[in-house]
């Protein structure tokens, strides 16, 4: 079912899935300017770490990059188990006292990114931490919004919205919600 | 009370006989085999067709735990157990609490088992006081009192001139000798066969050895001594292979084997299943081969159930702490029926190793059928298969290595001394 | 009977044993454990994943340094750790082994860690577990007997793992006791799942189990031939009791034949790796200089050690 064609869930899609090139290009053009040039990006895996790398390459400063990996912290442990494979957290950087932007491809229930919060306060107290995320497709289960947002979608409860990279272009598709625990 | 039973297929293994008939049963004997005695009018009937009639089975081993281990099983059920398998003749072993080293702990046995009216009770005697294999017991008040032969059970005879001295002595009065052949030395610690298996598990182990050595020299001090040897619960190829050599130069040696290494071996132990736990230990596949190829061509003498009832607390424990033992006296029947189906053997064979061959070797005159003869009688339905679980155990003892496990051959009547003691 | 250590879906239940345990479930325990060695760098060294779970750490033998690893990594994954050092004999205070399992369950037990002189001691209770239905309560074996050392085993995966990179053209030796190791047949199962090209099992007749090449291994009874070509060494603990007796004559012999010298590690590839589970007898089986040198890992499997039980205690705690 994974590879279903888009041709095949457009019509749950409402007013269809935007364009992952085209939300970046927003994505940036809201960051550029507001994010401090001393800001450090915290991409959370994998499309989230995917998007950092981009936003690095793209925006202006050279920006530090790190990757989160929330396995450890997200709160469907206790009911879904850990995920198959977790990476490992790497920030090249001191988190203490540091602007942060935390980046994900997909803002949903808000819930991994309250993980990633967690996480990053672990390795110290960042003096802020701000939000960018490709997609938010509303569904918020916990009182957190995005800083900086590339567009916004509304998509059915059973579909994942998922963001693939092929060479260097993003694309985003819809994909039924697996039993796995979401990245 | 007259009973006659009709149209059963009567296998007397002893006398060759092998056809449907009908049996009369008068004053606690068997009054005539084919034709009812003159003026006959039973006062039962039973009706066997499709069913075998047979001699009362006999087991050279059951521990009834009376006296001392009344926690674990008693007489009364115990007997019930050995009733419902068709055994109306069992030898116990005399380690018991205290060991039978007393002639008035064995008669006190033999009045229990009397007074209950069920299996005769042949109690085997302590070889050496306490079973300690230091000093011997006064075989002859024990043989008065009613031992049919002495033993160590499973406890160890280390020291050999000891082992030369009993034997000498029974020889000297004509005793049976049971000895279960296993060198203290090399078995000390070991739990489980020498093999792949107690190396993957990490059980301590016991090799082959313990048992060749220990019949070498128990045959050649029995070459010596004349003495009446019965070496019981064998249970590796080798130990085997010189009993049939010791045979063929003409020597007179009998043995046995339990229920359990005729089916199982050490592989069967799982994942450290307890009921696997047992003495000897469970071997290999090649051993165990070798015991049911010995009972085709009679090196080994007969099949026993080596009965052991543990309960719970004993069997709940870690493989190494848990108590030996199976508990066995109602598959004697089956797991023998399953080894005769599985090696095509007749069943006049099969019944052989548990009537009248255990009887030759207990001394007794049982295990057949003759006009005159005791009325031990055993009624079984061959092609009744039942499944081996708790609720269908009338012993106390539930621990066995076949539970689960469907089996063929169920007891619809059980006569002893001409009485029904049991029927299904 | 069945493996009771996966689940009817064949996911991890309990860690008994590395014998029959899926290549899969392995690579996916040390991969898991690759995080957990980050984790411990940080000055937070913690993270929530067991948090409100209570872990009993039940030792019926005795290993202060076992323990404590087990109890770090469970305290590091937030849980609440117990310590219930039970002394040489379960039925010290008249209670069954599984009278025991039973009252900790009635007080709301998750996982039990238990360390047993027994084999088998571990799959007899979790096999009460499931007779029991308690398929939340997760049981971990710490080592029972002769018989296995799972996390032991999987720490030195992923030792090796860590310098080696792949197990398919490692050979390897193992050296000592291996009669009586639950270190050494946890390895061995793990070497051959993982599929490593030779494992070898050296020392002298009396300390190697019979039939031991049946689970794979080469046996050598000289050393220096035994070390030839070996990229990765691991030294066994020879126990005191062990050194003199009818095993053998005296340590110092043993030390002769077996024992690990720059001379013999001169034999294996330049680039071996030498380890050690723990705790070391230096004189007996390992000489200092090597203990301490470049070739030795001995330190690190330490550190390896808690991540790859934090690895499996947050494998087996998830729903």
């Amino acid at each position: 079912m994974t590879n279903a064609k888009p041709t095949d869930v457009r019509a749950k899609v409402p007013e269809g899935l935007p364009d992952a090139e085209r939300a970046l290009a927003a994505l940036v053009e809201k960051m550029r300017g507001a994010v401090a040039l001393d800001a450090k990006l915290i991409g959370i895996y994998s499309g989230g770490a995917w998007l950092a790398e981009r936003l690095a390459a793209i925006l202006p400063g050279n920006l530090p990059v790190g990757f989160i990996d929330v396995s450890f912290y997200r709160d469907d442990y206790g009911q879904k188990g850990l995920r198959t494979k977790v990476e490992t957290t790497t920030l090249p950087f001191e988190v203490e006292g540091s602007r942060i932007v935390l980046v994900d491809d997909v803002l949903y229930t808000g819930r991994s990114v309250r993980a990633a919060i967690n996480e990053i306060f672990d390795y110290g107290r960042p003096e802020k931490i701000e939000l960018a995320v490709l997609v938010d497709r509303g569904g918020r289960e916990l009182p957190i919004e995005a800083t900086y947002v590339g567009a916004r979608v509304s998509v059915a409860r059973e579909l994942s919205v998922v963001l693939n990279r092929e060479a260097d272009r993003f694309q985003l598709s819809v994909e039924p919600v697996t039993s796995e625990p979401r990245a | 009370m007259k009973i006659e039973i009709n149209n059963g297929r009567l296998i007397d293994p002893a006398h060759g006989v092998d056809k449907t008939t009908s049996l009369y049963i008068a004053a606690g004997k068997i009054a005539a085999i084919g034709t009812a005695p003159a003026a006959w009018h039973a006062n039962r009937s039973v009706d066997a067709a499709g069913l075998i009639v047979c001699p009362g089975l006999i087991d050279l081993s059951a521990r009834l735990r009376e006296p001392g281990f009344e926690y674990k099983a008693t007489l009364e059920s115990e007997m019930q157990a050995a009733m419902g398998g068709g055994i109306t003749s069992l030898a116990c072993p005399p380690d018991t609490d205290p060991p039978l080293d007393e002639p008035g702990l064995v008669e006190m046995l033999k009045h229990r088992a009397r007074s209950l009216n069920c299996a005769h009770v042949y109690p085997v005697g302590a070889l050496t006081e306490g079973l300690r294999g230091e000093t011997i017991t006064e075989m002859g008040e024990l043989a008065e009192a009613g031992c049919v032969a002495f033993s160590q059970a499973d406890a160890p005879l280390v020291d050999t001139q000891v082992l030369l001295r009993a034997m000498q002595y029974a020889a000297t009065f004509g005793y049976r000798v049971w000895l279960r052949p296993q060198d203290a030395h090399l078995a000390r610690g070991g739990i489980a066969h020498d093999g792949e298996i107690a190396m993957r598990l990490g059980l301590a182990s016991i090799p082959s050895e313990a048992e060749t050595i220990a019949i070498d020299s128990i045959l050649t001090l029995a070459r010596a001594t004349g003495s009446r040897i019965h070496l019981a619960r064998l249970s590796t190829h080798e130990g085997i292979a010189r009993v049939r050599e010791a045979k063929r130069s003409g020597m007179h040696v009998s043995c046995d084997v339990s229920i359990n290494h005729l089916h199982l071996c050490d592989v069967d132990i799982g994942w450290f299943n307890p009921n696997c736990r047992l003495i000897p230990p469970l071997r290999g596949v090649r051993d165990r081969d070798a015991i049911r190829a010995g009972l085709v061509d009679g090196t080994i003498d007969a099949i026993c159930s080596d009965h052991t009832p543990v309960d719970d607390d004993g069997k709940q424990v870690p493989f190494a702490e848990a108590e030996p033992g199976a508990t066995g006296l109602e598959l004697l029947l089956p797991l023998t029926l399953q080894w005769a189906q599985q090696e095509k053997q007749p069943l006049a064979k099969a019944l052989s190793r548990i009537t009248i061959d255990p009887a030759r070797i207990l001394g007794i005159d049982g295990g057949h059928l003759a006009q005159g003869s005791p009325a031990d009688i055993c009624v079984l339905d061959p092609e009744a298969w039942w499944t081996v679980e708790a609720r269908a155990l009338k012993s106390q003892g539930k621990n066995t290595p076949f539970l689960g496990l469907e089996v063929p051959g169920k007891v619809r009547y059980t006569l002893v001394a001409g009485q029904i003691v049991h029927e299904a | 009977m069945h493996n009771p250590q996966l689940n009817a879906g064949g996911e991890l239940q309990h860690l008994l044993t590395l014998e029959g345990m899926p290549a899969a479930i392995v690579e996916r325990i040390l991969d898991t454990a690759v995080p957990f060695v980050s984790i411990a760098e940080r000055d937070v060294k913690k993270v929530p994943l067991l948090r409100g779970k209570t872990v009993f750490n039940l030792f019926f033998e005795n290993s202060t340094r076992t323990r404590t690893t087990f109890e770090i990594a469970a305290k590091r994954l937030s849980a609440d750790v117990i310590n219930l050092n039970v002394g040489v004999s379960s039925t010290s205070k008249g209670e069954t082994l599984l009278d025991t399992i039973d009252n900790l369950v009635a007080m709301n037990a998750d996982m039990f860690v238990v360390r047993h002189a027994q084999s088998g001691a571990p799959h007899l209770i979790a096999q009460h577990l499931s007779a029991r239905q308690r398929e939340h309560v997760h049981v971990i074996n710490a080592g029972d007997g002769r018989h296995a050392h799972p996390t032991q085993g999987l720490l030195d995966l992923f030792t090796i793992r860590h310098y080696k990179r792949e197990f398919r053209n490692l050979t390897v030796a193992i050296v000592g006791d291996v009669l009586h190791s639950r270190v050494a047949r946890s390895l061995i199962h793990g070497l051959t799942t993982m599929g490593a090209a030779e494992v070898r099992a050296i020392g002298p007749q009396t300390l190697l189990p019979t039939a031991v090449e049946k689970m794979g291994v080469r046996v050598y009874h000289d050393m220096k031939s035994g070390l030839a070509g070996c990229d990765v060494i691991v030294m066994l603990r020879l126990q005191t009791e062990r050194m003199k007796g009818s095993l053998l004559p005296s340590a110092g012999e043993f030390f002769k034949h077996y024992g690990l010298t720059a001379d013999k590690l001169a034999s294996a590839r330049p680039d071996a790796i030498v380890m050690h589970p723990g705790p070391m007898n230096r004189g007996v089986e390992i000489d200092s200089a090597v203990a301490d040198g470049k070739h030795s890992v001995i330190l690190p499997q330490v550190t390896f050690g808690i991540a790859v039980r934090m690895a499996v205690m947050s494998i087996l705690g998830g729903g």
